[in-house]
């Protein structure tokens, strides 16, 4: 809908425009003021002295005033905005969707999540832009935490990663569950890999692996997307190569997909969420709504909901509830779980 | 193929079943860029027409500015708006970042450099004797910015349609801006890029067809004002 930019001519002012000569129209009614026959052509511009633009300048930041003052007129005990930084992958598997509106309703508190990578969370928080975070990036978030940006970090849940590959499998990696070893066969035989390219939790947990590897991806086998985790899987379907997902969202796109499962069940594809609240000494943030949303996801009722999620859907849970755990015993959790299949299948 | 089908199904579905969420989006989307573009008239316009008729040292650049800013990325205008209503940011006080308001102010950023380049050409085509005369025949000002609103009329609903235009199918400022807080600031635009990043293609397919619809019947009820009496 851009008007074209070659249509703006630099026609000069005295120039006659051929449409403008429509004799048959007569100047519209004028006011009853003494006509001024004399008025030389000079008065035309004067006209414009007190530009009418000012005023209307001024009512422009009154309305956007006044918008911002309505909205805050709750009686409940917390009341208040609180801006939720959280990850794409997060709120693509619709979880939120069921977490907000409860949590709304109990405590009077207005969430405004936004969905960005977690690099874009991290530094949301890092500049007090945001009141709390939904995050899965453990390395990034204790770093946020011990420059003391951060409190009150909880474990919520987890579930993990797997690697996803073409049909044909060029690099011969299905079945494996080591993937760091499926990495770096990937590398070897420069098949090619899609990667997030973000900063975001999947991508770093992706570094962290071509790291364990050994290998450093470079080449034109090696494509960035930068984007989310749905337009990713979507593009490494579309080229038939390698790609890291998270469990949730690939679980959402799966009818979408032709990939297949390549790799998982390796204690390294553990994939940990965490609640956190920005620190409350930020100016503007909202601490105590904050606090309360930590609160909130460590309760049994929500830590339930998190099991059930879309459970029957799938036929299997999207995430595994981990409330009051330690990292460490959240992975020991996982190893016991993820293992069990890898013999089945091995 | 069957993706465009399904999509077209799911539409209808969604319409005939008069999902109240997606009503509530579209009468979102409307009534903000709505209210930014009408802003933008009420500035665009008079700036236009000023700029079209005086002469002034420094008219040139500006006028550059103007058409510089007919090609902004809506993306690099909400970046910048959202740097500034951060709370870190030095409008951050205010409290409008993540609201309506704020796509408010990015969309009306984003309009009022082609409502006033399109208003410029279309007051500067005008027939400058045709003013002359009016204001020789004792028109005071608010008397000849009408003369010239009707005069150009063709052009300024021109410009209005861009404006229009630009604000209601951009997603990269409101993205920012707004945040695609559902019940608040989703529009369709933002709605769009959220269902297909959930993989709802379908869902994805039926917003970008309602917004297709809506702005057709709007610029349909513009253009038939448009071109009414043209051919009276």
């Amino acid at each position: 809908m851009r008007f074209p930019l070659s249509f703006v001519s630099k026609e000069g002012q005295g120039a006659l425009a051929p449409f403008a000569q429509r004799k048959g129209e007569a100047p519209p009614p004028l006011s009853p003021d003494p006509p001024r026959a004399t008025m030389p052509t000079v008065m035309l511009h004067s006209a414009y002295r007190r530009p009418a633009w000012v005023p209307l300048c001024a009512a422009l930041l009154a309305l956007a005033l006044a918008t911002a003052a309505c909205g805050d007129d709750d009686d409940s005990p917390l009341g208040g905005d609180l801006i939720l930084a959280t990850t794409t992958s997060v709120r693509d598997s619709g979880l939120l969707d069921d977490l907000v509106p409860l949590f709304e309703r109990r405590s009077g508190v207005n969430v405004k999540v936004i969905a960005v990578g977690t690099g874009a969370a991290l530094r949301l928080a890092e500049d007090g832009n945001a009141d709390a975070l939904f995050v899965h990036a453990p390395d990034a978030e204790r770093a946020l935490v011990d420059a003391g940006h951060a409190v009150n970090r909880r474990l919520v849940m987890y579930n993990d990663f797997l690697l996803l590959g073409p049909d044909d499998d060029p690099a011969v990696v299905a079945g494996s569950h080591d993937a760091a070893a499926a990495l770096a066969r990937i590398a070897a035989a420069e098949s090619r890999f899609v990667s997030r390219g973000d900063g975001s939790g999947t991508h770093q947990k992706e570094l962290a692996l071509w790291a364990a590897a050994g290998v450093e991806p470079r080449g034109s086998w090696y494509q960035e997307a930068g984007q989310g985790m749905g337009a990713t899987l979507t593009i490494a379907d579309q080229k038939r190569a390698y790609v890291l997902t998270d469990r949730a969202t690939f679980l959402a796109l799966s009818d979408d997909l032709e990939l297949r499962s390549a790799v998982e069940g390796d204690p390294a594809l553990l994939n940990l969420y965490s609640v956190m609240q920005v620190a409350p000494g930020k100016g503007g943030v909202n601490a105590p709504a904050a606090a309360a949303w930590v609160d909130f996801t460590q309760s049994r009722e929500v830590q339930d909901l998190i099991r059930d999620f879309r459970r029957d859907e799938f036929g299997r849970p999207l995430f595994v509830p981990a409330a009051g755990k330690s990292e460490q015993q959240a992975a020991e959790d996982f190893s016991r779980s993820a293992v069990l299949p890898a013999f089945v299948v091995g | 193929m069957d993706f465009l089908w399904d999509g077209i199904r799911e539409a209808v579905k969604l319409w005939a079943r008069g999902d109240s969420e997606i009503i509530e989006i579209t009468l979102r989307t409307l009534v903000i860029a709505g209210i930014s573009t009408l802003i933008a008239l009420a500035i665009g316009v008079p700036l236009g027409a000023a700029l079209a008729l005086k002469r002034f040292r420094g008219r040139s650049p500006i006028v550059a500015l103007v058409h510089t800013g007919m090609g902004v990325p809506p993306v690099v205008v909400g970046l910048v708006v959202a740097v500034l209503l951060w709370r870190s940011g030095p409008l951050g006080g205010l409290n409008l970042i993540y609201s309506p308001s704020a796509m408010v102010v990015a969309q009306f950023i984003i309009a009022v450099p082609l409502v006033t380049g399109v208003s410029l050409v279309a007051v500067q085509s005008l027939n400058p004797r045709l003013l002359d005369q009016v204001v020789a025949l004792g028109a005071n000002r608010a008397q000849l910015l009408w003369v010239i609103v009707r005069e150009a009329r063709l052009g300024l609903l021109a410009a209005l349609m861009a404006g229009f235009g630009a604000v209601i199918s951009e997603v990269g400022a409101s993205m920012m801006v707004g945040g695609n807080i559902a019940g608040e600031t989703r529009v369709l635009t933002t709605a769009t890029v959220l269902e297909t990043s959930r993989g709802n293609i379908e869902v994805a397919l039926a917003l970008g067809l309602m917004l297709l619809i809506m702005a057709y019947v709007v610029n349909l009820i513009f253009t038939s004002v448009q071109q009414e009496r043209r051919f009276a």
